[in-house]
């Protein structure tokens, strides 16, 4: 019985925790589920029949696939001028001493305190008095201002915790300070940027809030599942729901498994190999 | 050769500062790197934030085809407050107990993956961001199929007679603050985690060898040790729950409305824009009241 107890006590914790973990995933298992359902009516959101139609037409609906692309396209933008401004910023953060350094830092961490509705009515308001047609490119501006800070802060983590050492290694042996950044510094922080940009694309693809305020009649892809939620939801919806997940979690699996060779690189020398450059 | 490595000598020259014939140029890099950035946070951040309050003191009868005038028209506030108090107090409410039943699952989850998991540490990590990787509407509209009066978990709980026989889930309080539990979970057991795993296991060991019985381990040690994760957290897991109308709308009916729910309608269907500035801007500071108070009582201010 004390064992019984015993054990109880070492593992309830990780009881619950697997529990919890249920509880997180039972969403996904259902999108997962619906994604091969051949549902009875429009508005039924209750597992039907199961059929392979869905993921082999995914596009039957067209207009979701082309909110899908250009939800897309708005990403893409988005990430790459919000990775581009935040490195800049994170890089003046961690490298140089200037004035205005702490009223900086409040102006990089309110919009990730900010509620959404709050960010996405006011710049609705901003548009709307100075006569900003709503569409495309106000969308790309609100995702791009709610990803930098985020950039920030995650490309900033990487260059505080990078050896200074390794760049003063390198000017000691004759770099150039254009060099230095080429070989030694650029390598060193790109995984932080690539993490950056990676964190960056998933918010803005999956932003609702900011964008249905914003977005004018243009139909990004939460903006067409919001749309189709009240007229009733195809069942490619979980077609894309799943898919991104499993793109999600492959590159997820792909880095870390990179990761754990690259340590492992480390720790064990690696066989002489392209010394002879000077 | 080791011990001339750890002498100071070439990395000491090379940290002191750039020579004087550079230092002009590196007086004003700083600024040229953060121009751009900082530039497109005040123009698309904070100036938007001084419209939105200019907007919510606009004259309450002009229209968008009529234009709008400031009149400086400090009615608004009430008015708005009058009309849709109900709707703000639910959303703090809300959001309150969804943060305790995340707190309830969240902890032991951080706790389980930062000191119990060992060499799964990291499987797990990712097994609490993976949900996030689906879209959050479609997570949503999952927890519709959950809740529904024909699914298997209202049948489980007419059962057991938890629910009556025409009891329901969906389009009850009880979906939205499940929903909104479900959407925030992992802001709350992130940064949680990231102080749990900090924590040295040997205090723990040192409390129960010391006779503190687990509950006194857990509230005199670990407890004030987790605590900036904690606050944290809580903050990050309140702050976008208290702004959500997404579960409310999908999961619950006008009777379960947040006041984003309201702010919605009023710039999009109503449009009646100086109402909604004004319940926007009501929203942004009391937030920020709740969360100063908040930080205040902790008696942490590192996070900030």
């Amino acid at each position: 019985m004390s064992r019984l107890a015993r054990w109880f006590a070492e593992h309830w914790v990780m009881g619950v925790a697997l529990l919890v973990l249920g509880y997180l995933f039972l969403p996904i298992a259902v999108v997962a589920a619906l994604s091969f359902n051949r549902p009875s009516s429009r508005l039924s959101y209750d597992f039907n029949e199961f059929t392979l139609d869905n993921w082999r037409n995914p596009c039957a609906t067209s207009d979701m696939c082309d909110a899908v692309l250009r939800s897309v396209q708005i990403g893409f933008l988005a990430t790459v001028a919000a990775t581009v401004l935040g490195t800049l910023m994170a890089f003046a953060l961690a490298r140089h001493r200037f004035r205005g350094r702490s009223g900086l830092n409040v102006l990089i961490f309110l919009p990730m305190a900010t509620p959404e509705l709050v960010m996405g009515t006011s710049l609705l308001a901003l548009f709307v008095s100075g006569g900003v047609p709503l569409g495309f490119w106000t969308i790309v501006i609100a995702h791009v201002m709610f990803c930098v800070s985020f950039v920030v802060v995650t490309v900033k983590a990487r260059l505080s915790g990078m050896d200074r050492r390794l760049e003063e290694a390198a000017m000691d042996l004759y770099a150039s300070e254009w060099q230095t950044f080429r070989r030694i510094t650029l390598p060193l922080v790109l995984p932080g940027i690539v993490a950056a940009a990676l964190l960056a694309f998933s918010l803005s693809f999956d932003d609702f809030i900011i964008t249905n305020f914003n977005s004018g009649t243009t139909v990004t892809f939460p903006m067409y599942v919001w749309g189709a939620a009240q007229r009733g939801i195809p069942p490619q919806v979980n077609v894309i729901g799943t898919a991104m997940f499993g793109v999600a979690l492959l590159l997820v699996l792909a880095t870390s498994l990179r990761g754990r060779r690259a340590r492992r690189a480390t720790i064990v020398p690696a066989p002489a190999q392209g010394n002879g450059r000077p | 050769m080791s011990a001339l490595a750890h002498v100071p000598i070439g990395s000491g020259q090379s940290a002191s500062p750039p020579p004087a014939a550079r230092s002009g140029r590196y007086r004003l890099l700083p600024y040229l790197l953060l121009l751009p950035g900082a530039a497109w946070l005040v123009l698309f951040f904070a100036v938007p934030l001084v419209q939105l309050a200019a907007a919510s003191l606009y004259d309450p009868t002009g229209s968008i085809s009529t234009g709008y005038v400031l009149t400086w028209a400090f009615d608004n506030y009430p008015t708005a407050l009058r009309a849709y108090w109900p709707q703000f107090a639910r959303s703090f409410l809300y959001a309150g107990i969804a943060l305790v039943l995340a707190l309830l699952m969240g902890y032991p989850l951080a706790y389980a993956i930062a000191q119990k998991a060992g060499r799964w540490k990291n499987l797990l990590l990712v097994c609490v961001i993976a949900p996030m990787f689906t879209s959050f509407l479609v997570r949503t509209l999952a927890w519709k199929t959950i809740l529904s009066d024909n699914g298997w978990l209202v049948g489980l709980l007419r059962d057991v007679h938890l629910l009556g026989p025409d009891g329901r889930l969906l389009a009850t309080p009880i979906a939205v603050v499940l929903g909104l539990t479900y959407n925030f979970l992992p802001f709350l057991v992130l940064p949680l985690y990231a102080s749990l795993e900090r924590l040295d296991y040997r205090l723990l060991e040192a409390s129960s060898d010391l006779y503190a019985s687990p509950l006194k381990t857990f509230r005199r040690v670990t407890l004030p040790l987790s605590m900036p994760g904690l606050i944290a957290g809580t903050l990050l897991f309140f702050i976008p729950a208290t702004g959500d109308y997404i579960n409310a709308e999908l999961l619950g009916t006008p009777n379960e409305y947040m006041i984003g729910n309201v702010i919605d309608s009023a710039f999009l269907v109503r449009l009646d824009y100086p109402q909604g500035a004004a319940l926007s801007f009501l929203l942004m500071s009391t937030i920020l009241a709740v969360v100063f108070v908040y930080l205040r009582r902790a008696g942490t201010e590192e996070v900030l």
